[in-house]
């Protein structure tokens, strides 16, 4: 294994360890996402019937709303003990700790989707099943877009005193061609009458903002995490 | 490894954190910045572990400096004041953690090493959030000092500790000096850094405003020196 995915790994390895021990950013996030997407049913589903094209924003809502809570938790770790700068001062490429912290949250955001989206489909009539592998793919290029900005910007501001208002009103101004690519691929799919290749658009443009904001963090999380 | 700080200044915006600090250290010695809180002593610490990059001036670490990087930092161990560990793992998982992130080889002989030293064999696998001040501190150092560095930062090491944790710490440091380290710290704890360094830098208010070799009597010089 080459020393930057080495790295990376055992970012990730640590960071999981910590989180099955604590359960505290999984059981959060998650509790926090069924609670978005309970009260929109609530609010929105009529006699079992929900409006069309609702339920891919009440998904992507409640995956953004939960991922910058994991995030946030997920650096308030790494600040409790001044443990990033630990990881900083490692002999290794500084880009494969973005990389490993990136990881740790891609699956941790992960397991939530894997909860949500039944619920979805269950109280928004949803048709999950129907393009699984598309659906995946939207799913995991909207939430590797949404992570790679919000990592970084978490990392960034770890030691920044409003760390908490700042994250969000940093992260959802640059990420809305991502929510926006999430938003109406699943719309795509989940809509009475599906409509695949604008499903496959969305992925594709998704997949080229992924390039873009992985690239840019990747460049600048060295020089931004060296102050 | 010799390390040669030459007029490192650092500024925040207007305000001067640091500047016009100017000194060398050379191999086996324990050099201690002193100075009242607020006086840079952590800015420079962090300067010279590559964390922050100073606004002027250079830093020579033997013959490399901080552009080298990555194999810069495989020469320097920190321990910071908040000391740099997970509370959520053991001793043995931290200490492991970290000897892979150093690319270290036969990390389980290192990490049963380092246990022993810290004297925590028998409480490897115990959660370090389970620790004293003093255990945890032992296991911080012996995780700074695990990939062997040349360069030895360290951020109020005596601070918390009881004196038999302040004694083994203090014979840890010889022993890293016997064997050619530079050791950098930054105390307000005179009592026992007296006799301890090999040299002291005073600071106050960003500005390097003494140094001295002499041993004995470290708490007068530092008054001496902090009321020019």
């Amino acid at each position: 294994m080459s020393g930057f995915f080495r790295v990376a790994w055992h970012v990730m390895r640590k960071d999981m360890t910590v989180e099955v021990r604590s359960r505290e950013v999984l059981f959060t996030t998650l509790f926090f996402a069924l609670s978005v997407v309970l009260v929109f049913s609530f609010a929105i589903v009529r006699e079992g019937r929900a409006p069309d094209d609702v339920s891919a924003g009440i998904l992507w809502v409640a995956i953004s709303f939960a991922g910058t809570l994991a995030m946030g938790r997920t650096f308030e770790r790494e600040r409790y003990n001044d443990t990033l700068r630990a990881l900083i001062l490692a002999p290794a490429d500084r880009p494969a700790v973005y990389v490993g912290k990136l990881l740790g949250l891609l699956l941790l955001l992960g397991l939530v989707e894997v909860v949500l989206l039944p619920l979805i489909g269950l109280l928004f009539t949803a048709p999950i099943f129907a393009f699984p592998l598309k659906l995946m793919a939207l799913l995991a290029a909207g939430t590797l877009g949404f992570c790679a900005v919000g990592t970084l910007f978490a990392a960034m501001l770890v030691r920044v005193r409003s760390r908490d208002t700042l994250l969000p009103i940093l992260l959802y101004p640059i990420t809305i061609p991502v929510m926006i690519g999430g938003v109406r691929g699943t719309a795509a799919l989940f809509q009475s009458t599906p409509d695949e290749p604008m499903a496959t658009f969305w992925i594709g443009l998704l997949v080229f903002w992924d390039v873009v904001f992985l690239t840019l963090a990747l460049w600048t999380f060295e020089p931004l995490m060296t102050e | 490894m010799r390390l040669r700080v030459d007029d490192v200044a650092r500024y925040y915006g207007r305000r001067k954190a640091l500047a016009q600090i100017s000194f060398t250290c050379e191999p086996g010695e324990i050099v201690g910045l002193l100075g009242p809180n607020g006086a840079g002593k952590s800015t420079l610490l962090n300067i010279l572990a590559t964390l922050l990059t100073p606004s002027k001036g250079t830093i020579q670490y033997g013959d490399q400096t901080a552009i080298d990087g990555a194999a810069i930092r495989a020469c320097i161990g920190m321990l910071g004041h908040d000391l740099f560990l997970y509370p959520e793992l053991t001793a043995r998982e931290n200490l492991t953690f970290f000897a892979h992130l150093y690319g270290l080889h036969d990390v389980a002989r290192l990490v049963e090493t380092a246990l022993s030293r810290a004297g925590l064999a028998e409480r490897g696998d115990d959660l370090v959030s389970g620790f004293s001040r003093g255990m945890r501190q032992r296991v911080a150092l012996e995780r700074a000092l695990l990939h062997d560095p040349r360069l030895i930062l360290l951020d109020e090491p005596f601070t918390g500790l009881d004196q038999a944790s302040t004694v083994a710490l203090v014979e840890r440091l010889r022993d890293r000096q016997r064997a050619g380290c530079v050791i950098v710290l930054a105390t307000h704890d005179l009592d026992v850094a007296d006799g301890v360094l090999s040299r002291a830098v005073y600071l106050k208010n960003g500005r390097m405003v003494g140094m001295d070799s002499e041993t004995g009597d470290l708490a007068n010089r530092y008054r001496r020196a902090i009321q020019q």
